[in-house]
């Protein structure tokens, strides 16, 4: 997977409430609607101005705050490809990856990423690039790596029952 | 075998493992499974796995809480589609609106037991370590496929170790206790780990006042958080059982760290030398003492949620507001975290004095917490909660600050118009 756009670089503690705002959680449930309000509260400017590939950079607790996966899925839809910080909040870094969408750890990217400069991330090769300089990441934990293969965790999860279901078929 | 901590030991036992290392990856079996208004969403996942019917419907908990009574007609429909699957999974735990917020209605049913494993949908189930569970938070997709699966990864955490020493003065209560220790780490301070307290200080405390503890150390970053379980605790849930399952059977089931295990961090707190701290706008480790915010005007007091919605504080602000009238332009909104909170401080006269003082009464939940109920502040006012977030737009209105504060910060606050040291009450 490679992706390739423009940084949107964001502060320390970006909180799931100015991702995607409480008030909306029981009434939003399309996600092109939840794209619409992604980071409102932090930037009006984004969800309007953000193109397909777009990457975000952003200090040390990403998503910290509430449990809720909009927070994850609204970026998705905006157009987001990857989330790259210096630490994540531990329940929007699984919702991020059972979404499909890497988060990636990486501080000397973020140290040197720039608003609106262009950047390419490959997943594979564990690197970014920013103007002419390489940062390299750290790979993905086992599991990680298998739901980002498919996608998402609601596809290995499909997966893994096909399986339950095909070997209790041979038994 | 070396010396192990709360979560290797709750982890190893939820997967069927002997023991864990720290870092490393184990299939945990949670005991409960957690989900609220979110149902209906998580359910629709669900239904993208071709199963007719949920794994293990009697390990799942459903409470309606987040938008109850429902406000609108979408949030009506949300409310009807989780009854729908409630009813053709035949989830013998569900809750209806009004019964109260998720986490103090699991604890008052008795549905988690000290040293197991409850997964929730929502962020501040780190909640039942007070009762000495391991709590954890995931989002709508993972509980989906643990519905599926009865499985979910996990990894073992670090842990920090907490030691309190001393006692609270008067006016100070555990919510300033863990505002001081987030301002102390900031809100990224215990990001991953198991945030495991300890000290004689603990047995002190009251059943009430324990649960504020690791409910918010969601706001660290914990991934759970664990006080060592006692008599008091065992016996409190023996109450809830009617005594189906004996003190002493309880007891048995609770998990202790050795002596010696290895903990990230060791963190001393003498809560003697505590006074009450305020979270001031946008961010929870925004934490100041309560002299350098006294004095600030506010519009609205807000007495409720997971955290602070508690007999004990109800009656604290009782207490302080007992004869007395609301500041002028300060209204205060009190929410019960459940319905028997309710009843009895209904019955102890409590919300009587509330409403002769000025207050108004929510239905047990949420309320305005996270912005979907009723009770959201207006663009430019202040609001003091006893909540767990200040995050812009939490409550709804981005433009509204909001300042997070133990109960009797909230309401000697209420009855001054201005956030008010409870112990300056004391004195005059």
């Amino acid at each position: 997977m490679k992706f390739s756009g423009q940084i949107w670089k964001y502060g320390d503690d970006i909180n799931t409430d100015v991702i995607f705002p409480g008030k909306y959680t029981y009434t939003l449930r399309d996600p092109k609607e939840m794209g619409k309000h992604a980071l409102e509260d932090l930037d009006p400017e984004f969800a309007s101005n953000v193109q397909n590939g777009d990457i975000i950079f952003a200090g040390k607790n990403f998503g910290n705050g509430s449990s809720r996966e909009q927070a994850v899925v609204c970026l998705k839809e905006a157009g987001v490809s990857a989330v790259v910080a210096i630490s994540f909040a531990r329940i929007w870094y699984r919702n991020a990856i059972n979404n499909g969408l890497p988060a990636i750890i990486c501080p000397e990217a973020v140290i040197a990423a720039v608003h609106g400069k262009h950047a390419t991330v490959n997943i594979e090769g564990r690197v970014i690039n920013i103007q002419d300089k390489t940062y390299s990441f750290p790979p993905f934990s086992e599991t990680a790596t298998e739901i980002l293969k498919y996608g998402s965790l609601i596809i290995y999860i499909q997966k893994k029952l096909a399986d339950i279901g095909n070997s209790k078929l041979a038994s | 075998m070396s010396m192990q901590t709360f979560a290797q030991k709750a982890l190893a036992k939820s997967a069927g493992l002997q023991n864990v290392s720290i870092g490393s990856t184990v299939d945990a079996r949670p005991d409960r499974i957690l989900s609220h208004d979110n149902t209906a969403a998580i359910s629709t996942i669900f239904n993208q796995f071709g199963l007719e019917n949920v794994l293990q419907p009697e390990k799942l908990v459903v409470t309606l809480d987040h938008a109850a009574p429902p406000p609108t007609p979408i949030h009506a429909r949300n409310h009807a589609e989780v009854r729908k699957f409630v009813t053709r999974n035949n989830i013998e735990h569900f809750f209806e609106i009004g019964r109260g917020i998720c986490h103090q209605v699991i604890s008052e049913e008795a549905l988690i037991l000290p040293g197991q494993l409850i997964i929730g949908a929502d962020s501040h189930t780190t909640h039942f370590g007070w009762l000495g569970a391991f709590g954890a938070g995931v989002g709508r997709t993972e509980i989906a496929a643990l519905w599926a699966t009865g499985e979910l990864w996990m990894r073992v955490p670090n842990s920090i170790s907490v030691k309190l020493t001393g006692q609270l003065n008067s006016g100070v209560t555990t919510k300033d206790l863990c505002l001081h220790l987030i301002g102390q780490v900031s809100s990224d301070g215990g990001l991953y780990a198991s945030i495991e307290f300890s000290g004689e200080s603990i047995s002190q405390l009251s059943i009430d006042s324990r649960t504020v503890i690791p409910n918010m150390m969601a706001e660290l970053g914990a991934k759970n958080a664990y006080l060592p379980p006692d008599k008091q605790v065992f016996e409190w849930l023996a109450n809830k059982l009617k005594h189906r399952l004996s003190v002493e059977a309880i007891s048995k089931l609770a998990i202790y760290p050795d002596k010696g295990a290895t903990y990230l961090e060791v963190i001393e707190i003498d809560l003697e030398k505590l006074e009450p701290q305020v979270a001031a706008p946008h961010q929870v480790d925004n934490v100041q003492p309560i002299s350098v915010v006294a004095g600030k005007q506010v519009d609205q007091v807000f007495i409720g949620t997971c955290t602070n919605g508690r007999l004990e504080d109800i009656a604290i602000a009782a207490e302080i507001l007992k004869g007395q009238k609301l500041a002028t332009g300060t209204r205060m909104i009190i929410i019960p975290a459940s319905s028997q909170i309710l009843h009895s401080a209904v019955d102890l006269g409590y919300i009587s004095i509330l409403l002769d003082a000025g207050a108004t009464l929510g239905t047990p939940g949420c309320g305005p917490c996270m912005g979907n109920h009723l009770g959201v502040p207006a663009a430019g006012e202040t609001c003091l909660s006893t909540g767990n977030r200040n995050f812009r737009g939490r409550m709804g209105e981005p433009d509204a600050e909001i300042y997070l504060a133990s109960p009797a910060v909230a309401a000697a606050t209420a009855l001054t118009g201005a956030i008010t040291d409870p112990r300056s009450l004391e004195v005059s």
